[in-house]
């Protein structure tokens, strides 16, 4: 008897989701009826936004991809238990997970849904499996090979992922180097002329969605002079790819007589870029100086922090932010549950910094960068924070949860992982 | 009566071994040079908690190699940078360390005794000609 019920009970879920990812009203009100955490999990958030824990301790937790069912599936950067991705499942309905299960036997970052395909990467390669139309994976076993061979040299080795929803696949394959020196961080290492590591990294890469296999010369540099792009979301207004950049590091330790502490924990901008195919960012040879608003030539290859580039081949960001907060995620807000400003703007997952020491850690927030016209209107805002649990962070260790995935639920939600806790967060608006 | 000897030896050892530490107080000058040394150096990746940068750079505090007896290979360390792709205590970090081979004999010593003591860590000091035996035998 009591099975009957609660088989019952799982079929009339099943319906009320699939009824309400149908009628957009009905998503509203359901997401209404989910009540967020007394303290909102934790966070600070704008009036009339409430957050609750949808999971946690789900180990490291790098980004994550929602079914339009909202199967939550989560990549994780080192294996638990022999798996390397997460699935969660809200049986209930009350917006928390009551059922997790794990798959795949490599660890990474990049996961994201594009039609019927799930694709994760390791740090060498990118995966897809199928999806059955309630969100569940046809065969978790056996996934399809779509990448192998990308270079992976221990430092900025992750393999951040976005779809076009048009047959590519955009893989960030990040720069093993902080400023391309013959020496990596050693004082007094000059910058290598030309900087080799661009043919094979320091870039996006553009591959097909579809095709098993492909290694580099299936696939186009798309774009290059980026340093490491740990977000990325394709703009659906713009049909375009935009990126948030990893700085570069240690100006102080690596030039003393001409960074001190203050100026080298506030430059270089960390960067938003609107890419187009052949874009170059600039990497190694310019960083962008948020308070001169300019591309500096960089210490290594002759500059002495103020001389400016003037080499037109380099690209303006779309947007800069502070110094060294380390942005982990992009995401287009394309939802209606959020107030009419969210729509088609950014939200950016800031992981927080570690090279502002000895000056206090920033980041550890998530951002909204408002867009007009699929462009940064040149303002943007803290949105969600508190994740670090303490007032100051001087030690990067000291924060307790740092932002790292962003995705969008298919009422609108916006959720962060968290890779040092395993925290997923639910967002939601209930204001009027 | 074996064990009865076996305890004596037991505690002579540790007496020994509390008399040997307490007969050399680390100086405060060491210390203080140590600290010097590891704010210019070391600080801006390791953190001023000595708890390093999760997954990026390794933690000094209560790590094992820091706290370890094999002084050469922290030595080492300092001297040729590290680059090595093996887990320490567990984790694996991403970044490159760079040489610290310019520094002076004493301030490499200094550092390592400042790190070796500072924060949760204690063991004991490490001496300039130390470091010159094993800088000796890298050339």
């Amino acid at each position: 008897m009591r099975k009957t019920f609660s088989f019952c009970l799982l079929a009339l879920g099943l319906s009320l989701t699939q009824f309400s990812a149908h009628a957009g009203d009905s998503t509203k009100l359901a997401s209404k009826a989910i009540m967020p955490d007394a303290d909102n999990a934790g966070l600070k958030l704008p009036a009339g936004f409430g957050a609750l824990k949808a999971a946690d301790s789900i180990g490291r937790a790098r980004h994550i991809a929602i079914t339009d069912k909202g199967t939550i599936y989560v990549k994780l950067s080192k294996l638990v238990n022999g798996k390397g991705i997460v699935v969660l499942r809200d049986t209930d309905g009350d917006g928390r997970a009551e059922e997790k299960g794990s798959f795949g036997d490599f660890g990474g970052t990049g996961i994201a849904i594009s039609g019927k395909w799930l694709y994760a990467s390791s740090d060498e390669e990118v995966y897809r499996y199928m999806l059955t139309p309630d969100g569940s994976l046809v065969n978790p076993m056996s996934p399809q090979k779509i990448i192998t061979g990308l270079i992976d040299r221990k430092q900025h080795e992750s393999k951040s992922i976005a779809l076009d929803g048009k047959g590519n696949i955009y893989v960030n394959i990040g720069a093993y180097s902080n400023a391309c020196q013959e020496k990596d961080r050693t004082k007094g290492s000059k910058g290598m002329m030309p900087c080799p590591i661009l043919d094979s990294a320091g870039g996006i890469w553009k591959f097909d969605a579809e095709k098993a296999n492909q290694t580099y010369g299936d696939g186009k540099r798309f774009a290059t002079g980026l340093r490491n792009v740990m977000g990325l979301d394709w703009n659906k207004q713009n049909n375009q790819l935009f990126v948030m950049q990893h700085g570069r590091d240690q100006l102080h330790d690596l030039y003393p007589d001409l960074f001190d502490n203050k100026a080298s924990a506030e430059k270089p901008a960390e960067t938003m870029y609107a890419l187009k195919e052949g874009s170059n960012a600039g990497w190694p040879y310019i960083y962008y100086d948020p308070e001169m608003k300019q591309k500096i030539v960089a210490p290594e290859y002759g500059g002495d922090g103020k001389k400016v580039s003037t080499d037109p081949a380099f690209q303006d960001p779309a947007i800069a932010f502070p110094a060294h907060m380390a942005p982990n995620a992009l995401l287009f807000y394309t939802g209606n549950q959020f107030p009419a400003k969210y729509k088609n703007g950014a939200f950016v997952a800031f992981h927080g910094s570690w090279n502002r020491a000895p000056l206090p850690q920033e980041g550890y927030y998530v951002a909204f960068v408002p867009f007009e016209n699929g462009k940064p209107t040149g303002q943007w805002e803290i949105f969600a924070n508190g994740f670090a649990g303490i007032e100051v962070v001087t030690g990067t260790k000291g924060a307790q949860h740092r932002p790292c995935g962003l995705a969008q639920g298919p009422d609108g939600s916006l959720y962060v992982s968290d890779d040092s806790k395993g925290t997923i967060y639910r967002i939601m608006y209930n204001g009027k | 009566m074996e064990k009865k000897i076996m305890l004596l030896m037991g505690s002579l050892c540790f007496g020994l071994n509390a008399f040997s530490q307490s007969s050399k107080p680390i100086s405060k000058s060491v210390i203080d040079n140590g600290k010097l040394v590891y704010a210019t150096r070391c600080l801006a990746c390791h953190q001023v908690d000595g708890g390093g940068v999760p997954h990026l750079n390794a933690p000094l505090d209560g790590a094992s190699t820091v706290l370890g007896a094999d002084k050469a290979k922290l030595i080492r360390i300092v001297l040729k940078g590290y680059s090595d792709r093996v887990e320490i205590d567990g984790e694996f970090y991403s970044n490159n360390m760079a040489p610290h081979s310019d520094l002076k004999d004493q301030q490499i010593a200094d550092v390592l005794t400042y790190i070796r003591n500072t924060w949760t860590n204690k063991a004991s000091a490490v001496s300039a000609a130390e470091v010159k035996a094993v800088r000796a035998k890298l050339k």
